[in-house]
Formats: C-alpha cells, sequence, structure tokens
C-alpha cells in the first residue's frame, strides 16, 4: 500500500519544527477551539478544520487546539485567540465560512472584530500593559 | 448528528474527561458481513453497571451544564435505525469499551463523514491521550462470492509511534499539526478509493 505520507517524513518534520521553534516562541499565537459536546454538535470541529486549512494557506504559524465545554452552550463553537501580551479574546458562534476574515483581521491586520466577540481575558503576565482594542 | 464521523469525537472525548491515557479506536467496514462496526476502549476511571444503564439513558449526565442530547444514547440510536446496536463494557479502574455495530448498507444508516478531522480535532487537544488508530475496508469480491477481486485495505496508526519521532514536540506544534492533516486526510482518502475502483485496477491484498 504506498502511501505518499509516512510516518519516514517525521524526521524532517521534527528538523523543521525544531528549526522554527526560536522564531516563533516570541510571536507565539494560541487558538483555542471548544471541542465539548455543544461544540461539536455546533459545527466546532468544521472551524477548527477551517481554521488550520487558513493558517496554512497563509503560512502563518500558530499552535490550534482544544477544550472541553466551558458552559457557554449557546454561543458554541466558541474559538479563543491567544497572543503573546495581549487579553485573550473569545468569539462565539464561530462558522467555518467566518475563518477566513477573522484569521485576516485579528492575526494580520491585528484588529479583533469586536462584533464577534464574546469575552475578554486579561493576560496575567502583561495586564498592566495591555494596549486597549479599539 | 448526521455523521458518525462526529459521534465518535464525541465518544473519543468521554474517554479523555474519564482520565484515559490510553485510548484505541477501530472502525471496519465488513462488505461480506454487510456490517460496520466502531469500537472504542479507553483505560480510564470506567463505570460500574449502575453507571453504565444511567449513561445510556438520554436524561443522565454527570455533568452539570446543559445536555443537548449527543453522546452515548444518541449513538445507541443511531445505531438502532441501522439495524444494529451498541454495547458497553466496562469496569471500574479498568477503563470502558463501546461498542457500536450499524448495518453497512441500511438505507437509514449515518454516513462516516470526516474520519480525519475528527482524528485531528481529537489529536490536536492539550495532553491528548496515546491513540492506537485502525480503519479496515473489506470490499466484497465481484461477482459476490468470488474472492478474486475482494480487497481488504487498513489505514492505522499509533501515536506513541509518531510522539516518539517527535522527540517531545507536541502534535500540536503548527509544523506537525500541517503534516498530521495531511497524513490523516490522505491515509483517510486512500481507503475511500477503494469503493471506486473498477475490479480490474485494483492493486490492493487480495482476501
Ligand atoms: N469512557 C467513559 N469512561 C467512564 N465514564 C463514562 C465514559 N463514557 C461515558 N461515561 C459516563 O457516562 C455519562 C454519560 O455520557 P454521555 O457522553 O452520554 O454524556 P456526558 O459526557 O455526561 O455529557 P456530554 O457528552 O453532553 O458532555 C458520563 O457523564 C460519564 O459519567
Ligand atoms: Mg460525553
Amino acid at each position: 500500500m504506498p502511501k505518499l505520507k509516512s510516518l519516514d517524513d517525521l524526521k524532517r518534520v521534527r528538523e523543521e519544527a525544531q528549526q522554527s521553534l526560536k522564531t516563533r516562541l516570541d510571536t507565539g499565537t494560541t487558538i483555542i477551539v471548544g471541542m465539548g459536546t455543544c461544540g461539536i454538535a455546533a459545527g466546532a470541529r468544521d472551524t477548527m478544520h477551517a481554521i488550520l486549512t487558513e493558517l496554512a494557506a497563509r503560512n502563518i504559524d500558530a499552535h490550534v487546539t482544544t477544550v472541553g465545554c466551558i458552559g457557554q452552550c449557546v454561543k458554541e463553537p466558541l474559538v479563543d485567540i491567544e497572543q503573546a501580551g495581549q487579553p485573550r479574546i473569545t468569539y462565539g458562534n464561530v462558522k467555518p465560512e467566518m475563518v477566513s476574515r477573522l484569521i485576516e483581521e485579528h492575526l494580520i491586520n491585528n484588529r479583533p472584530i469586536e462584533e464577534w466577540v464574546v469575552g475578554r481575558l486579561e493576560s496575567n503576565v502583561a495586564s498592566t500593559n495591555v494596549a486597549p482594542t479599539v | 448528528m448526521l455523521e458518525l464521523a462526529l459521534h465518535v469525537l464525541d465518544i473519543l472525548r468521554n474517554a479523555v474527561e474519564a482520565g484515559a491515557t490510553q485510548v484505541a479506536l477501530t472502525i471496519i467496514e465488513d462488505e461480506p458481513a454487510n456490517r460496520l462496526t466502531l469500537t472504542i476502549t479507553d483505560n480510564g476511571r470506567g463505570m460500574d453497571d449502575e453507571t453504565i444503564r444511567r449513561a445510556l439513558n438520554p436524561f443522565y449526565t454527570t455533568r452539570r451544564t446543559r445536555h443537548v442530547g449527543l453522546g452515548l444514547p444518541l449513538l445507541a440510536a443511531a445505531a438502532e435505525t441501522a439495524g444494529g446496536g451498541l454495547m458497553i463494557r466496562s469496569r471500574p479502574g479498568e477503563g470502558t469499551t463501546v461498542e457500536t455495530t450499524f448495518g453497512l448498507d441500511h438505507p437509514d444508516r449515518q454516513p462516516l463523514g470526516d474520519m480525519a478531522a475528527t482524528l485531528l480535532a481529537f489529536l490536536l487537544a492539550e495532553a491528548a491521550p496515546d491513540l492506537r488508530y485502525t480503519h479496515r475496508v473489506l470490499r466484497t469480491g465481484f461477482p459476490a462470492d468470488n474472492p478474486v477481486f475482494a480487497q481488504e485495505r487498513e489505514f492505522a496508526f499509533n501515536t506513541a509511534a509518531i510522539r516518539a519521532e517527535l522527540e517531545g514536540l507536541p502534535l500540536n506544534h503548527p509544523v506537525v499539526a500541517r503534516w498530521l492533516a495531511e497524513y490523516l486526510a490522505e491515509g483517510e482518502r486512500e481507503l475511500k478509493e477503494v469503493e471506486h475502483n473498477e475490479p480490474g485496477a485494483v492493486e490492493g491484498a487480495g482476501v
């Protein structure tokens, strides 16, 4: 069974990742998608997939990860974006078709999309020098 | 839910919530037996008989936030409408196995859906348990009782082996995640292609 991708690639993947690690740590961006039952039912899996596809297409390096239910079921899919030195921003009802604009505005233009924001958490390391958004 | 892969993601999350460090997911599409089987085994905290009984009741949950009617009862219902059923084997402290069967060609069976996306969503979780994944497809011959064109294909991996190669890099490192997304999509795509193969174009192993 010929495979284009195989575990043999992993050595190269590891080396590439290790090389890029230095530059990436200062600009660390983490995107967290709620993946509890309510999130899954609301389409969070496909929202997450759209995020990964968009990041790859634009060649943006960010960690994408998931958490379980956080108790805001009606606002699922919930997507948090956390950037070094910035407040953690939660977006609600994020559908796959919204992802492209979200990445463009928030990550590239550095302008959170206020009408989609449902929560904000000051980052504890930088809560004193966070620039207010808008 | 419209895809079995979404149910699978939900059941995998139960294993995580039960504190599992090892999870095995096996999918077998068995055309000769006309059966689809999904088996999810974890080494989490397990359930006693009473909890198993209650877990299959749609109005029971040990969580406090609102229940949206997914979980085990909904998967059980999806299996029963498609000529199958759901079985739980579990013991406190020993882990849990959830085995679900469906009539493979039953008209009311939900499609398997996007398993690659489900696997990715599971594996990119912070501290995701190790996953042993096997997806096997068995196709009948042509004509059905002729073994000549029968095929068996499998996409399988073990995250323990992947993690060993990564030497401590997390699966959700951007470079790794990108590779993983392609690896999973490709593995699943190759299995799907089996269905559309002309008998003469088959290069899979005969059964
Ligand atoms: N793999 C497992 N190991 C141990 N206990 C489990 C497992 N799966 C389910 N349970 C128990 O069964 C209950 C019902 O599970 P189910 O998935 O139907 O709903 P839930 O997980 O409680 O809620 P939701 O899925 O909506 O977040 C759980 O609360 C848990 O107590
Ligand atoms: Mg559950």
